[in-house]
Protein backbone atom coordinates (compact mmCIF):
# COMPACT_ATOMS: atom_id res chain seq x y z
CA UNK A 1 0.00 0.00 0.00
CA UNK A 2 3.30 2.07 -0.46
CA UNK A 3 2.98 5.06 -2.81
CA UNK A 4 5.50 7.65 -2.06
CA UNK A 5 3.89 10.79 -2.28
CA UNK A 6 0.84 9.66 -0.31
CA UNK A 7 3.48 9.79 2.82
CA UNK A 8 4.87 12.49 2.32
CA UNK A 9 5.57 15.27 4.73
CA UNK A 10 2.41 17.36 4.27
CA UNK A 11 3.31 20.18 2.32
CA UNK A 12 1.25 23.13 4.20
CA UNK A 13 0.41 23.60 7.49
CA UNK A 14 -2.95 21.99 7.58
CA UNK A 15 -2.90 20.13 4.10
CA UNK A 16 -0.86 18.04 2.20
CA UNK A 17 -0.63 17.61 -2.03
CA UNK A 18 -1.18 14.20 -3.02
CA UNK A 19 -1.48 12.11 -6.62
CA UNK A 20 -2.26 13.45 -9.49
CA UNK A 21 -5.14 15.62 -8.48
CA UNK A 22 -3.76 18.37 -6.26
CA UNK A 23 -6.38 19.17 -4.17
CA UNK A 24 -5.59 18.91 0.00
CA UNK A 25 -7.26 16.26 1.71
CA UNK A 26 -7.00 16.74 5.29
CA UNK A 27 -6.26 13.83 7.59
CA UNK A 28 -8.28 12.56 10.17
CA UNK A 29 -7.55 13.20 14.08
CA UNK A 30 -4.63 11.42 15.06
CA UNK A 31 -6.66 9.66 17.89
CA UNK A 32 -9.05 8.81 14.97
CA UNK A 33 -6.24 7.21 13.12
CA UNK A 34 -4.66 5.77 15.98
CA UNK A 35 -8.02 4.05 16.94
CA UNK A 36 -8.47 3.47 13.15
CA UNK A 37 -5.36 1.18 13.12
CA UNK A 38 -5.29 -0.51 16.42
CA UNK A 39 -8.86 -1.63 16.58
CA UNK A 40 -8.48 -2.90 13.18
CA UNK A 41 -5.88 -5.22 13.25
CA UNK A 42 -6.91 -5.98 17.23
CA UNK A 43 -10.34 -7.33 15.56
CA UNK A 44 -8.68 -9.18 12.23
CA UNK A 45 -6.48 -10.90 14.98
CA UNK A 46 -9.31 -11.65 17.43
CA UNK A 47 -11.60 -12.89 14.59
CA UNK A 48 -8.15 -15.34 13.63
CA UNK A 49 -8.39 -16.47 17.30
CA UNK A 50 -11.74 -17.17 17.41
CA UNK A 51 -11.51 -19.29 14.10
CA UNK A 52 -8.42 -21.27 15.81
CA UNK A 53 -9.73 -21.71 19.26
CA UNK A 54 -13.35 -23.23 18.11
CA UNK A 55 -11.21 -25.80 16.19
CA UNK A 56 -8.93 -26.88 19.01
CA UNK A 57 -9.86 -30.18 21.27
CA UNK A 58 -11.34 -29.91 25.02
CA UNK A 59 -8.15 -29.17 26.64
CA UNK A 60 -6.81 -26.53 29.08
CA UNK A 61 -5.32 -24.76 25.99
CA UNK A 62 -8.67 -23.78 24.42
CA UNK A 63 -10.51 -22.71 27.72
CA UNK A 64 -7.38 -20.32 28.06
CA UNK A 65 -7.75 -19.08 24.40
CA UNK A 66 -11.58 -18.97 24.86
CA UNK A 67 -11.12 -16.80 27.83
CA UNK A 68 -8.36 -14.77 26.13
CA UNK A 69 -10.62 -14.24 23.51
CA UNK A 70 -13.68 -12.98 25.58
CA UNK A 71 -11.51 -10.34 27.50
CA UNK A 72 -10.01 -9.34 24.54
CA UNK A 73 -13.68 -9.33 23.18
CA UNK A 74 -14.94 -6.74 25.96
CA UNK A 75 -12.41 -4.60 25.56
CA UNK A 76 -12.29 -3.65 22.02
CA UNK A 77 -15.89 -3.22 22.47
CA UNK A 78 -15.01 -0.64 25.38
CA UNK A 79 -12.62 0.84 23.04
CA UNK A 80 -15.59 0.77 19.97
CA UNK A 81 -17.78 2.50 22.51
CA UNK A 82 -15.26 5.12 23.25
CA UNK A 83 -14.37 5.40 19.38
CA UNK A 84 -18.07 5.78 18.61
CA UNK A 85 -18.27 8.95 20.75
CA UNK A 86 -15.08 10.16 19.20
CA UNK A 87 -16.40 10.29 16.01
CA UNK A 88 -19.28 11.36 17.02
CA UNK A 89 -17.39 14.54 18.77
CA UNK A 90 -15.02 14.50 15.69
CA UNK A 91 -15.88 14.95 12.23
CA UNK A 92 -13.89 13.91 10.37
CA UNK A 93 -12.52 15.68 6.87
CA UNK A 94 -14.81 15.82 3.91
CA UNK A 95 -13.93 13.62 0.95
CA UNK A 96 -12.61 16.40 -1.31
CA UNK A 97 -14.41 17.54 -4.01
CA UNK A 98 -12.24 16.48 -7.09
CA UNK A 99 -12.58 12.65 -5.41
CA UNK A 100 -15.82 12.62 -4.10
CA UNK A 101 -17.31 13.73 -8.24
CA UNK A 102 -15.16 11.27 -9.67
CA UNK A 103 -16.82 8.20 -7.29
CA UNK A 104 -20.16 6.77 -9.20
CA UNK A 105 -23.19 6.91 -7.12
CA UNK A 106 -23.05 2.70 -6.49
CA UNK A 107 -19.32 3.83 -4.88
CA UNK A 108 -20.61 6.87 -3.09
CA UNK A 109 -23.60 4.28 -1.26
CA UNK A 110 -20.80 1.66 -0.66
CA UNK A 111 -18.66 3.41 1.18
CA UNK A 112 -20.85 5.03 3.49
CA UNK A 113 -23.01 1.68 3.83
CA UNK A 114 -19.53 -0.34 4.56
CA UNK A 115 -18.45 2.13 7.32
CA UNK A 116 -21.91 2.37 8.97
CA UNK A 117 -21.87 -1.31 8.54
CA UNK A 118 -18.44 -1.69 10.00
CA UNK A 119 -19.74 0.38 13.55
CA UNK A 120 -22.99 -1.57 13.91
CA UNK A 121 -20.99 -4.60 13.88
CA UNK A 122 -17.95 -3.35 16.18
CA UNK A 123 -20.96 -3.69 18.95
CA UNK A 124 -22.97 -6.79 17.26
CA UNK A 125 -20.65 -9.07 17.42
CA UNK A 126 -19.06 -8.97 20.86
CA UNK A 127 -22.38 -8.52 22.21
CA UNK A 128 -23.48 -11.40 21.04
CA UNK A 129 -20.63 -13.34 22.32
CA UNK A 130 -21.03 -11.99 25.51
CA UNK A 131 -24.00 -12.94 25.07
CA UNK A 132 -23.61 -16.44 24.19
CA UNK A 133 -21.11 -16.86 27.09
CA UNK A 134 -24.01 -16.00 29.53
CA UNK A 135 -26.45 -17.87 28.10
CA UNK A 136 -24.20 -21.08 27.77
CA UNK A 137 -23.72 -20.64 31.50
CA UNK A 138 -20.19 -18.80 31.59
CA UNK A 139 -20.34 -15.48 32.86
CA UNK A 140 -17.76 -13.44 31.74
CA UNK A 141 -14.98 -12.72 34.40
CA UNK A 142 -13.14 -10.12 33.04
CA UNK A 143 -8.91 -10.93 33.58
CA UNK A 144 -10.27 -13.31 35.60
CA UNK A 145 -11.10 -10.62 38.30
CA UNK A 146 -13.93 -8.50 37.17
CA UNK A 147 -17.26 -10.26 37.19
CA UNK A 148 -19.33 -8.84 34.36
CA UNK A 149 -23.09 -9.20 34.53
CA UNK A 150 -25.00 -11.83 32.35
CA UNK A 151 -28.11 -9.70 30.15
CA UNK A 152 -29.37 -12.70 28.91
CA UNK A 153 -30.78 -15.82 31.13
CA UNK A 154 -29.07 -18.75 31.44
CA UNK A 155 -30.49 -21.27 28.54
CA UNK A 156 -28.54 -24.12 26.62
CA UNK A 157 -31.76 -23.27 24.47
CA UNK A 158 -30.94 -19.66 23.94
CA UNK A 159 -26.98 -20.49 23.73
CA UNK A 160 -27.49 -22.56 20.51
CA UNK A 161 -29.57 -19.91 19.15
CA UNK A 162 -27.12 -17.27 19.93
CA UNK A 163 -24.03 -19.34 18.93
CA UNK A 164 -23.93 -19.07 15.10
CA UNK A 165 -25.41 -15.51 15.33
CA UNK A 166 -22.01 -14.43 16.63
CA UNK A 167 -20.12 -16.22 14.58
CA UNK A 168 -22.26 -15.19 11.24
CA UNK A 169 -21.64 -11.30 12.38
CA UNK A 170 -17.81 -11.92 13.04
CA UNK A 171 -17.76 -13.43 9.49
CA UNK A 172 -20.05 -10.27 8.13
CA UNK A 173 -17.75 -8.19 9.78
CA UNK A 174 -14.69 -9.31 8.09
CA UNK A 175 -16.41 -9.14 4.52
CA UNK A 176 -16.96 -5.89 4.90
CA UNK A 177 -13.11 -5.12 6.77
CA UNK A 178 -12.28 -7.22 2.67
CA UNK A 179 -14.33 -4.66 1.33
CA UNK A 180 -13.17 -1.43 3.07
CA UNK A 181 -9.31 -2.66 2.30
CA UNK A 182 -10.45 -3.30 -1.49
CA UNK A 183 -11.87 0.39 -1.40
CA UNK A 184 -8.68 2.16 0.00
CA UNK A 185 -6.53 -0.20 -2.50
CA UNK A 186 -8.74 0.81 -5.57
CA UNK A 187 -7.97 4.95 -4.49
CA UNK A 188 -4.55 3.76 -3.60
CA UNK A 189 -3.50 1.80 -6.66
CA UNK A 190 -6.14 2.56 -9.47
CA UNK A 191 -7.58 6.05 -8.95
CA UNK A 192 -4.07 7.17 -7.71
CA UNK A 193 -5.82 9.94 -5.41
CA UNK A 194 -3.64 9.71 -2.40
CA UNK A 195 -6.86 9.39 -0.33
CA UNK A 196 -5.61 7.03 1.75
CA UNK A 197 -3.18 9.31 3.51
CA UNK A 198 -5.95 10.64 5.16
CA UNK A 199 -5.55 7.44 7.52
CA UNK A 200 -1.93 7.64 7.63
CA UNK A 201 0.26 9.02 10.71
CA UNK A 202 2.14 12.04 10.00
CA UNK A 203 1.45 15.61 10.28
CA UNK A 204 -2.10 17.20 9.77
CA UNK B 1 -70.07 -51.14 66.45
CA UNK B 2 -68.89 -48.47 63.75
CA UNK B 3 -66.94 -46.20 66.75
CA UNK B 4 -64.42 -49.55 66.90
CA UNK B 5 -62.87 -48.83 63.79
CA UNK B 6 -61.40 -45.60 64.27
CA UNK B 7 -60.14 -46.33 67.68
CA UNK B 8 -59.12 -49.91 66.70
CA UNK B 9 -57.42 -47.52 63.67
CA UNK B 10 -55.82 -45.38 66.53
CA UNK B 11 -54.66 -48.20 68.61
CA UNK B 12 -53.15 -49.95 65.27
CA UNK B 13 -51.29 -46.50 64.68
CA UNK B 14 -49.89 -46.82 68.12
CA UNK B 15 -48.40 -49.25 67.80
CA UNK B 16 -46.23 -47.79 64.80
CA UNK B 17 -45.28 -44.77 66.18
CA UNK B 18 -42.07 -46.23 67.98
CA UNK B 19 -41.14 -47.86 64.86
CA UNK B 20 -42.15 -44.67 62.98
CA UNK B 21 -39.63 -42.61 64.40
CA UNK B 22 -37.31 -45.04 63.01
CA UNK B 23 -38.24 -45.28 59.66
CA UNK B 24 -36.90 -44.39 56.54
CA UNK B 25 -37.96 -40.85 55.21
CA UNK B 26 -38.81 -40.66 51.54
CA UNK B 27 -36.65 -38.45 48.78
CA UNK B 28 -38.57 -36.17 46.27
CA UNK B 29 -36.28 -36.12 43.63
CA UNK B 30 -38.54 -33.37 41.99
CA UNK B 31 -37.79 -30.78 44.33
CA UNK B 32 -34.12 -32.27 44.94
CA UNK B 33 -31.18 -30.78 43.30
CA UNK B 34 -27.13 -31.83 44.20
CA UNK B 35 -25.11 -29.11 42.08
CA UNK B 36 -21.25 -28.06 42.46
CA UNK B 37 -19.92 -24.76 41.40
CA UNK B 38 -15.94 -24.84 39.80
CA UNK B 39 -14.01 -21.87 39.05
CA UNK B 40 -12.59 -22.13 35.54
CA UNK B 41 -9.67 -19.09 35.51
CA UNK B 42 -12.17 -16.99 37.71
CA UNK B 43 -15.21 -18.11 35.83
CA UNK B 44 -17.87 -19.96 38.22
CA UNK B 45 -19.46 -22.46 36.52
CA UNK B 46 -22.77 -24.29 37.83
CA UNK B 47 -23.22 -27.84 37.05
CA UNK B 48 -25.40 -30.73 38.50
CA UNK B 49 -26.01 -34.70 39.08
CA UNK B 50 -29.28 -35.13 37.44
CA UNK B 51 -29.80 -38.67 39.19
CA UNK B 52 -29.34 -39.57 42.71
CA UNK B 53 -31.21 -41.44 45.77
CA UNK B 54 -30.98 -41.16 49.20
CA UNK B 55 -32.11 -43.41 51.59
CA UNK B 56 -32.63 -41.79 55.09
CA UNK B 57 -33.60 -42.31 58.60
CA UNK B 58 -33.39 -39.36 60.23
CA UNK B 59 -35.06 -38.23 63.71
CA UNK B 60 -35.10 -34.32 64.82
CA UNK B 61 -35.80 -35.67 68.18
CA UNK B 62 -32.39 -38.29 68.21
CA UNK B 63 -30.24 -36.75 65.41
CA UNK B 64 -27.80 -39.42 66.82
CA UNK B 65 -29.49 -42.09 66.35
CA UNK B 66 -29.89 -40.89 62.57
CA UNK B 67 -28.53 -42.49 59.56
CA UNK B 68 -27.96 -40.74 55.94
CA UNK B 69 -26.57 -41.99 52.77
CA UNK B 70 -26.97 -40.78 49.58
CA UNK B 71 -25.79 -42.51 46.50
CA UNK B 72 -25.45 -40.26 43.58
CA UNK B 73 -25.25 -41.66 39.35
CA UNK B 74 -21.48 -39.97 38.15
CA UNK B 75 -22.62 -40.41 34.61
CA UNK B 76 -25.69 -37.55 35.32
CA UNK B 77 -23.16 -34.78 35.84
CA UNK B 78 -23.97 -31.68 33.56
CA UNK B 79 -22.81 -28.49 33.01
CA UNK B 80 -25.17 -27.64 30.57
CA UNK B 81 -23.21 -27.54 27.83
CA UNK B 82 -23.09 -29.77 25.32
CA UNK B 83 -19.83 -30.29 24.01
CA UNK B 84 -17.85 -30.08 27.90
CA UNK B 85 -20.11 -32.96 28.77
CA UNK B 86 -19.07 -35.40 26.85
CA UNK B 87 -15.96 -35.56 28.58
CA UNK B 88 -17.09 -35.55 32.17
CA UNK B 89 -17.70 -39.15 32.18
CA UNK B 90 -14.16 -39.68 30.50
CA UNK B 91 -11.18 -41.52 32.92
CA UNK B 92 -9.19 -37.79 33.10
CA UNK B 93 -12.73 -36.64 35.00
CA UNK B 94 -15.20 -38.95 36.77
CA UNK B 95 -13.74 -41.64 34.84
CA UNK B 96 -17.84 -43.32 35.00
CA UNK B 97 -16.88 -46.48 33.06
CA UNK B 98 -15.00 -47.50 36.69
CA UNK B 99 -16.60 -45.99 39.15
CA UNK B 100 -20.30 -44.99 38.22
CA UNK B 101 -21.30 -44.36 41.45
CA UNK B 102 -20.27 -42.06 44.32
CA UNK B 103 -21.71 -42.01 47.51
CA UNK B 104 -22.14 -40.07 51.17
CA UNK B 105 -22.10 -42.20 54.30
CA UNK B 106 -22.90 -40.27 57.97
CA UNK B 107 -20.92 -41.37 60.74
CA UNK B 108 -22.56 -38.73 63.11
CA UNK B 109 -25.30 -36.28 63.26
CA UNK B 110 -25.61 -33.37 65.57
CA UNK B 111 -27.96 -30.62 65.90
CA UNK B 112 -26.75 -27.27 66.16
CA UNK B 113 -29.85 -25.34 67.09
CA UNK B 114 -33.63 -25.36 66.11
CA UNK B 115 -33.31 -25.86 62.37
CA UNK B 116 -29.41 -26.29 61.61
CA UNK B 117 -27.68 -29.90 61.91
CA UNK B 118 -23.92 -30.89 61.28
CA UNK B 119 -23.78 -33.99 59.58
CA UNK B 120 -20.41 -36.08 59.41
CA UNK B 121 -19.21 -38.62 57.24
CA UNK B 122 -17.59 -40.34 54.29
CA UNK B 123 -17.40 -39.09 50.82
CA UNK B 124 -16.47 -41.14 48.40
CA UNK B 125 -15.86 -40.45 44.30
CA UNK B 126 -13.73 -41.97 41.92
CA UNK B 127 -12.61 -44.60 44.59
CA UNK B 128 -11.54 -42.39 46.91
CA UNK B 129 -12.98 -41.49 50.18
CA UNK B 130 -12.59 -38.80 52.36
CA UNK B 131 -14.53 -37.33 55.38
CA UNK B 132 -16.31 -34.20 55.39
CA UNK B 133 -18.76 -32.26 58.08
CA UNK B 134 -21.88 -30.97 55.93
CA UNK B 135 -23.50 -28.16 57.69
CA UNK B 136 -27.11 -28.43 57.36
CA UNK B 137 -30.34 -26.27 57.16
CA UNK B 138 -33.77 -27.82 57.53
CA UNK B 139 -36.97 -25.78 56.80
CA UNK B 140 -40.46 -27.61 56.88
CA UNK B 141 -43.83 -26.98 55.02
CA UNK B 142 -46.32 -29.10 55.19
CA UNK B 143 -45.50 -32.57 55.23
CA UNK B 144 -42.40 -31.91 53.24
CA UNK B 145 -38.80 -30.90 55.11
CA UNK B 146 -36.34 -29.51 52.85
CA UNK B 147 -32.31 -29.75 53.79
CA UNK B 148 -29.82 -27.41 52.30
CA UNK B 149 -26.40 -26.33 52.65
CA UNK B 150 -23.09 -26.34 50.96
CA UNK B 151 -19.77 -27.41 51.71
CA UNK B 152 -15.79 -27.28 50.15
CA UNK B 153 -14.51 -30.19 48.49
CA UNK B 154 -10.79 -30.58 47.22
CA UNK B 155 -11.41 -31.95 43.63
CA UNK B 156 -7.55 -33.46 42.90
CA UNK B 157 -7.92 -35.16 46.34
CA UNK B 158 -10.55 -37.33 44.64
CA UNK B 159 -8.39 -37.13 41.44
CA UNK B 160 -11.40 -35.39 39.02
CA UNK B 161 -9.37 -33.59 36.38
CA UNK B 162 -6.16 -35.50 36.18
CA UNK B 163 -2.82 -34.91 33.88
CA UNK B 164 -2.88 -31.74 32.32
CA UNK B 165 -6.00 -30.74 34.28
CA UNK B 166 -4.91 -30.81 37.18
CA UNK B 167 -3.53 -27.22 36.86
CA UNK B 168 -5.57 -25.31 39.57
CA UNK B 169 -5.04 -22.15 37.50
CA UNK B 170 -7.20 -23.51 34.85
CA UNK B 171 -9.83 -25.22 37.54
CA UNK B 172 -9.58 -24.31 40.85
CA UNK B 173 -8.96 -27.18 43.32
CA UNK B 174 -11.59 -26.55 45.31
CA UNK B 175 -15.59 -27.02 43.94
CA UNK B 176 -18.09 -26.15 46.16
CA UNK B 177 -21.18 -28.45 46.65
CA UNK B 178 -24.80 -27.42 46.91
CA UNK B 179 -27.34 -29.09 47.54
CA UNK B 180 -31.65 -28.67 48.33
CA UNK B 181 -32.73 -31.95 49.16
CA UNK B 182 -36.75 -32.67 49.79
CA UNK B 183 -37.63 -34.97 52.13
CA UNK B 184 -41.32 -36.85 53.16
CA UNK B 185 -41.83 -38.46 56.76
CA UNK B 186 -39.64 -36.23 58.86
CA UNK B 187 -40.73 -35.49 62.69
CA UNK B 188 -41.33 -32.29 63.57
CA UNK B 189 -38.38 -30.31 64.13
Amino acid sequence: MKASSAFAPACGPTSYTAGVNSTPALRYHPVSVLLHWVLGLALIGLFAVGLYMTDLPFSPQRLKLYNWHKWAGVTLLALSAFRLIWRLTHRPPALPVAIESAMPGWQKLAHHATHHGLYLLFFAVPLLGWAYSSAAGFPIVLFGVLPLPDFVPVSEELAELIKPLHKLSAFAMMALVLLHVAGALKHQLVDRDGLIARMGFGRR
Amino acid sequence: MTFMRPVSFVLASALWLPLAAQAQQQLVPAQSEIGFVSRQMGVPVEGKFKTFSAQVAFDPAKPAASNIAFTVDTGSATLGVRETDVELPKPIWFNVAQFPKATFQSSSVKRVDASKFEVAGKLTIKGVSSDVVVPVTLAQSGTTTTATGSFPIKRLTFRIGEKEWSDTSMVADEVQVKFKIALTGVGKL
